[in-house]
C-alpha cells in the first residue's frame, strides 16, 4: 500500500536534498538498473530515460505534503529542490522499505552533476550493446551535450563502482 | 521496380469512423497490414477495461494503428513534402514506424506489464527484429530497415524529426487516440481541429513545431487531452475494473508459485509465471485467450481467484471511496487490520489506486530539459514553449492535480452472516 511512494521518499530522505528534476529522474533510473526495486517505467525521450510515472508520483507526494518542492530561478530556467517534510518522515517511519545499500548509492549519485548522470543513464539504457556502439549512440543522440570519449570511459567506470557498492557482479 | 517504391495498382482504402478513409498505396504498408502479427492487434482493445464503463469502447489497437498511419501519411503528403527540413527518402520509414508503433502491446497490457514486469516496447522491438512475418516484409526493403524502424519506435533513432511525428507532446499517436477514444466512448470532450493542426505543423531538423497562428487549435487539443484524462482514462469505475484485473493476475501468479493445482492447466500462462516468455508464447496471447481463462477460473477451488474472476466477467466491481494518503494513512493501517479480522484478505480486497498508476498523462511544459515540450514557431523564427504564449495552457499545465481512491468489495462488507461487528466498524471507517 503506497509502497512505491515510500520507496521514492526513502531515496530522497537518504539523499538529504535532491536538486533538479532531471537529476532525480536519472538517479532513480540508474538505481533501477542497479536492481533497486523501483517500479516506475522509463522510456527513452529526447533527453534520455524518462518516466512519466515518476513525475506524477513526485507531484502526488508534493500534494500529500510529504515532499517539499522549492522552485527557484537559475539563469534562464527554473530549478526544483526536493526534501522530505516532517509529515513525510513520519509516514516513512511507519512504512519503511528495506533497501540495502540505498544510502551509499544515492549519496554518491547526488554528488555527481545532472549532465554526468544523464550520460550514465544513457550508457545504461544501451547496456545490451557493445561499448563502441554505445559511444556512437551517445555521440549521435546526445550531440548537443558534446560528451567526450573520456567522459564515456568515466561513465563506464562509475557504473562498475556503483555495482561494487550494491554487491552486483562487476565486469 | 524496387520493393520499397512499389505501388499497388489501385489505391486501397479502409473505411474509418474517425478519419473517414485510411488510404494505402504503398505495397510495403499493404503487406505489413496483412501479417499475422499486425492482424493480432484486432484482438486487443485499445482501452483495456474501459468498455466496462463506456460500453462502446470496444475498438482495437488495429483501428488505432491504422489511424496513426493515416495521420502521418497526411502530415507527409499534404504538409511536409517539398519543405527543406523534410527528406522524402524518410517517407516509408516514417509510415512503417507509425503503423507498427503499438505492435508489441499485449492483452490488457497495462495490468500485464505491472504484474509480470513486461515492457510492450521491448516486444515491439522483438517482433520487428525477430523471426516474424513483419520482419520478413521489412527486410525485403533492406537488411537494415527493421533496425531503423525499431529505433524510430524506441525513440533512439538519430532521426529525431520522425520520432517526434509519432511520439511527442503533439504527435500522430495522441491525435488519433484522443479522437478515436472520444468517438467510441461517445463523449464529446476529445474533439479538436486536427486538420488545422496538421496545416500549421512545420518540420524542423529535430522536431515538429507549430506555427504561432495555429496556437488556438493546439489549445483545443490540449484541453481535449486534459478532459479525456479526467473524464475517460481516469474514470473511477474503469479503474475499479483495472484493479480487479491486476489482482486476478497477481492471484494466479501467486497460486502457481505455491504449486496450486489448477482445474484446467493454464498453458498460456506457464512461461509467463516462469518469467521466461518467448516471442512465440507472447504472440499467442490476446484478449479472447485471457477472457477464456477468466471464465474457467470462476470454477476454481481457490475462493479469491474464483471470486475476482466472477467480479470481472459479470462486472460486479469494487466500490470506491476518496482517499487522502496524507491524512488517512493511519486509517488505512487500521482498515487493513480490520479486514484481516473480518477474514477478507486486504492484499486483494483493499486497494489504493493513484493517478501515477495510469499510463496516460496531460501536458506539462517540461521544465529543465525533462522532455521536449510543444514549441511554437514565431514570425521572427524564434521558438517559444506553448505555455509561455498561451494563458489557457499555462493555467491547466501549471496546476498539479492528483487523485487517490480506495477500492473495496462493498458486498462482502454488507454481508453480516459472519464477522458482523468488525464489518460494521469497517463500514463506519469507510463512510
Amino acid at each position: 500500500m503506497l509502497k512505491d511512494h515510500a520507496k521514492l521518499m526513502q531515496a530522497i530522505m537518504v539523499s538529504g536534498e535532491i536538486i533538479g528534476r532531471k537529476k532525480l529522474q536519472k538517479m532513480i533510473y540508474i538505481a533501477k538498473k542497479m536492481d533497486f526495486p523501483f517500479q516506475e517505467r522509463f522510456q527513452f525521450h529526447f533527453y534520455g530515460p524518462y518516466s512519466e510515472e515518476l513525475t506524477t508520483r513526485v507531484e502526488e507526494l508534493c500534494n500529500m505534503g510529504f515532499l517539499n518542492e522549492v522552485k527557484e530561478k537559475k539563469g534562464g530556467y527554473y530549478q526544483y529542490r526536493y526534501t522530505l517534510t516532517e509529515s513525510g518522515k513520519e509516514f516513512l517511519s511507519l512504512n519503511e522499505v528495506d533497501m540495502p545499500f540505498l544510502k551509499e548509492c544515492f549519496n554518491d549519485m547526488n554528488d555527481q552533476n545532472a549532465r554526468f548522470l544523464e550520460l550514465v543513464s544513457t550508457v545504461l539504457y544501451f547496456d545490451n550493446l557493445p561499448k563502441d556502439e554505445v559511444a556512437s549512440k551517445v555521440f549521435t543522440l546526445k550531440s548537443s551535450q558534446r560528451y567526450t570519449e573520456t567522459e564515456i570511459d568515466e561513465a563506464y567506470a562509475y557504473i562498475e563502482m556503483l555495482k561494487g557498492k550494491t554487491g552486483q557482479p562487476v565486469a | 521496380m524496387v520493393y520499397s517504391a512499389e505501388k499497388l495498382s489501385e489505391e486501397k482504402v479502409f473505411k474509418d469512423p474517425v478519419h473517414r478513409y485510411v488510404h494505402v498505396r504503398d505495397r510495403v504498408i499493404w503487406d505489413l497490414i496483412g501479417t499475422k502479427e499486425f492482424q493480432r492487434l484486432r484482438r486487443i482493445k485499445q482501452l483495456g477495461t474501459t468498455f466496462l464503463t463506456f460500453h462502446g469502447a470496444e475498438h482495437s489497437r488495429f483501428n488505432h494503428s491504422l489511424g496513426v498511419y493515416e495521420i502521418v501519411r497526411r502530415m507527409i503528403d499534404d504538409v511536409f513534402a517539398g519543405r527543406p527540413a523534410w527528406n522524402d527518402e524518410d517517407r516509408l520509414l516514417t509510415l512503417c514506424a507509425a503503423l507498427l508503433h503499438d505492435l508489441g502491446h499485449g492483452p490488457f497490457s497495462h495490468a500485464f506489464e505491472k504484474v509480470f514486469d513486461f515492457d510492450h516496447e521491448e516486444f515491439t522491438r522483438a517482433i520487428i527484429l525477430g523471426d516474424t512475418e513483419v520482419n520478413q516484409v521489412l527486410t525485403r526493403v533492406s537488411p537494415d530497415f527493421p533496425q531503423k524502424v525499431a529505433e524510430v519506435i524506441g525513440k533512439t533513432s538519430e532521426k529525431k524529426l520522425i520520432v517526434s511525428m509519432i511520439s511527442s507532446q503533439i504527435d500522430a499517436d495522441r491525435m488519433d487516440y484522443l479522437q478515436r477514444d472520444a468517438y467510441f466512448t461517445g463523449v464529446s470532450y476529445g474533439q479538436f481541429d486536427m486538420e488545422r493542426i496538421l496545416r500549421v505543423m512545420r518540420p524542423r531538423e529535430d522536431q515538429v513545431v507549430i506555427k504561432k497562428s495555429g496556437m488556438h487549435a493546439v489549445e483545443d487539443y490540449i484541453m481535449s487531452r486534459y478532459q479525456m484524462y479526467w473524464q475517460v482514462y481516469f474514470h473511477p469505475v474503469s479503474r475499479s475494473a483495472e484493479v480487479i484485473l491486476t489482482k486476478i493476475l497477481h492471484r494466479a501468479k501467486e497460486l502457481f508459485k505455491k504449486n496450486y493445482t489448477f482445474k484446467y492447466e493454464p498453458i498460456h500462462f506457464i512461461s509467463i509465471f516462469h518469467e521466461i516468455v518467448t516471442l512465440e508464447d507472447y504472440l499467442k496471447l490476446d484478449e479472447a485467450v485471457i477472457m477464456y481463462y477468466f471464465q474457467i477460473w470462476q470454477e476454481e477451488e481457490d475462493p479469491i481467484l474464483s471470486d475476482l474472476c466472477r467480479r470481472f466477467v459479470n462486472r460486479n466491481l469494487f466500490k470506491y471511496a476518496e482517499f487522502d494518503p496524507a491524512k488517512e494513512y493511519k486509517k488505512l493501517a487500521e482498515l487493513t487490520t480490520l479486514f484481516v479480522k473480518a477474514g477478507i484478505d486486504p492484499d486483494y480486497y483493499l486497494v489504493v489506486d493513484s493517478s501515477s498508476d495510469l499510463p496516460y498523462d496531460f501536458y506539462r511544459p517540461g521544465e529543465e530539459e525533462e522532455r521536449l515540450p510543444i514549441h511554437l514557431l514565431m514570425k521572427n523564427g524564434e521558438l517559444r514553449e506553448l505555455s509561455r504564449e498561451s494563458e489557457i495552457v499555462d493555467s491547466i499545465s501549471g496546476k498539479r492535480r492528483t487523485d487517490h481512491k480506495l477500492y473495496y468489495p462493498a458486498d462482502f462488507l454488507e454481508d453480516e452472516s459472519n464477522h458482523s461487528a468488525v464489518k460494521k466498524q469497517i463500514r463506519a471507517l469507510l463512510d
